[in-house]
């Protein structure tokens, strides 16, 4: 259980223009112990995140309704992300995305590696309340797409938080049943294992929090890093 | 006032009036005719679905209106796509369905781009423009410049086409006809290039 002990990491309007000023390409905002705690997430601070960032944001928590969801777009986000309240209600993913489109509706999956593959995973901000949906991660995948998901976010539970590289033998196999575009989550700890994740095709964005919360990467590095590599990226 | 935003249904005008505002400019939201006649600048946004957006417009008249604006207009993402004669988007041919009749301000067509495993539909992210013809709204933009694309629909280049955009295919990313512009980027989400080009945009007379 890797989301365990969560660090504070300081204001969020300072920490968004921070990553915004060292070209961050896109931001995604989890209030993780919002669907746990059956509540929303805190939206006062999306019109401020939006007032200052110039690049698309998206904001993940709790959203667990048609309203919930308008309202935080209508704040200023580009997309809205949810997870648990999509295993509780799929049919929540067809609303949000007849009302917005797919491109404003993200779903994230929290996959866990079991012996016969992957299964997902709910309530994963909460150590107390995370449990196991036995629900097989590539039929989740297909079925989130059907329904209207515009960008899938894989977190690999095994691989996150321990800094060993992103999980390429799932991402590749969920890479595989993708029509939209998938982000990788979990397991950066160094610049090699972005350059990995890329190398190999299997994602078309990385997603990393604790390497940039703490310093250990800083964003102008990766990329120089990654376009060293002959991988494409905005400088 | 610098410019009208046309109310065009849909959530998300937030980001666009927060850019403006960042800018200095005075915007004002507004589906009323009136208000949009007599604007020195209109912007055209729209996210959501392009049978949404026209019924939405079509419903306060404003299919009639827009078409015969002479200031300097500016149509984003979606708005870009509502310029052309017709999108099919909405129930289009792959549905079985004949789409959706647009402004007809721009002769072409809004077709659904092909997903592939290495092309993921939306077509999402960053991207460079090859621009085909210098234009004002381009000014003090360097050529390599990248802007944050949002989108499952797209227009051919043609005659129309200031700067293409390949994802699989090229594609016009931006385009113009008399008064008319289009973008099919966010430029309210394209960091600094972005800003610039709303900036020449408010600059257009």
């Amino acid at each position: 259980m890797q989301f365990r002990d969560h660090r504070v990491v300081g204001d969020i309007l300072e920490l968004a223009q921070r990553y915004r000023d060292q070209d961050a390409d896109e931001l995604v905002f989890y209030d993780i112990t919002a669907s746990p705690q059956g509540r929303s997430v805190d939206r006062s601070w999306i019109a401020r995140v939006a007032q200052v960032l110039d690049i698309p944001f998206c904001v993940a928590g709790g959203i667990r309704s048609v309203a919930e969801a308008e309202a935080v777009l209508n704040a200023g986000a580009e997309k809205v992300s949810i997870n648990s309240p999509a295993l509780s209600d799929p049919g929540l993913i067809d609303q949000l995305a007849s009302r917005f489109g797919s491109q404003c509706v993200v779903v994230g999956i929290d996959s866990q590696t079991t012996a016969e593959g992957w299964s997902v995973h709910q309530f994963t901000g909460d150590p107390d309340r995370s449990r196991d949906t036995r629900r097989d991660t590539l039929q989740w995948v297909s079925e989130v797409q059907q329904r209207g998901a515009g960008e899938i976010v894989l977190n690999c539970m095994a691989s996150d938080g321990v800094r060993r590289g992103y999980d390429l033998t799932q991402l590749a196999a969920v890479r595989a049943l993708c029509r939209v575009p998938l982000v990788a989550s979990g397991g950066a700890g160094t610049p090699e294992h972005f350059a990995a994740l890329f190398a190999a095709g299997c994602a078309d964005a990385a997603l990393a929090a604790s390497v940039f919360h703490s310093g250990a990467i800083a964003i102008p590095d990766l990329k120089q890093f990654l376009k060293s590599q002959h991988i494409e990226v905005r400088l | 006032m610098d410019v009208v935003i046309i109310d065009s249904g849909g959530a998300n005008l937030a980001s666009l009036v927060y850019a403006l505002q960042r800018l200095g400019a005075k915007a004002v939201v507004s589906d009323e005719a009136a208000v949009i006649r007599s604007a020195p600048r209109v912007l055209l946004p729209g996210v959501g679905s392009a049978g949404n957006a026209m019924a939405r417009l079509r419903a306060k008249g404003l299919h009639e209106v827009i078409p015969q604006l002479t200031q300097p207009l500016l149509g984003i993402c979606l708005g870009m796509q509502l310029l052309f004669d017709h999108s099919d988007e909405g129930e289009g041919p792959s549905d079985g369905g004949a789409g959706t009749p647009c402004l007809g301000i721009i002769a072409g067509q809004v077709t659904r781009m092909a997903a592939s495993p290495q092309l993921p539909v939306p077509h999402m992210g960053w991207n460079q423009l090859s621009v085909q013809h210098d234009d004002p709204l381009l000014a003090g933009i360097g050529r390599e410049a990248w802007f944050y694309f949002v989108h499952s629909y797209c227009a051919a280049p043609g005659a129309y086409t200031l700067a293409e955009t390949v994802y699989g295919a090229p594609f016009t990313s931006i385009c113009s006809q008399r008064n008319f512009r289009g973008v099919q980027f966010h430029p309210e989400r394209s960091a600094g290039p972005g800003a610039r080009l709303l900036a020449n945009f408010l600059t257009l007379v």
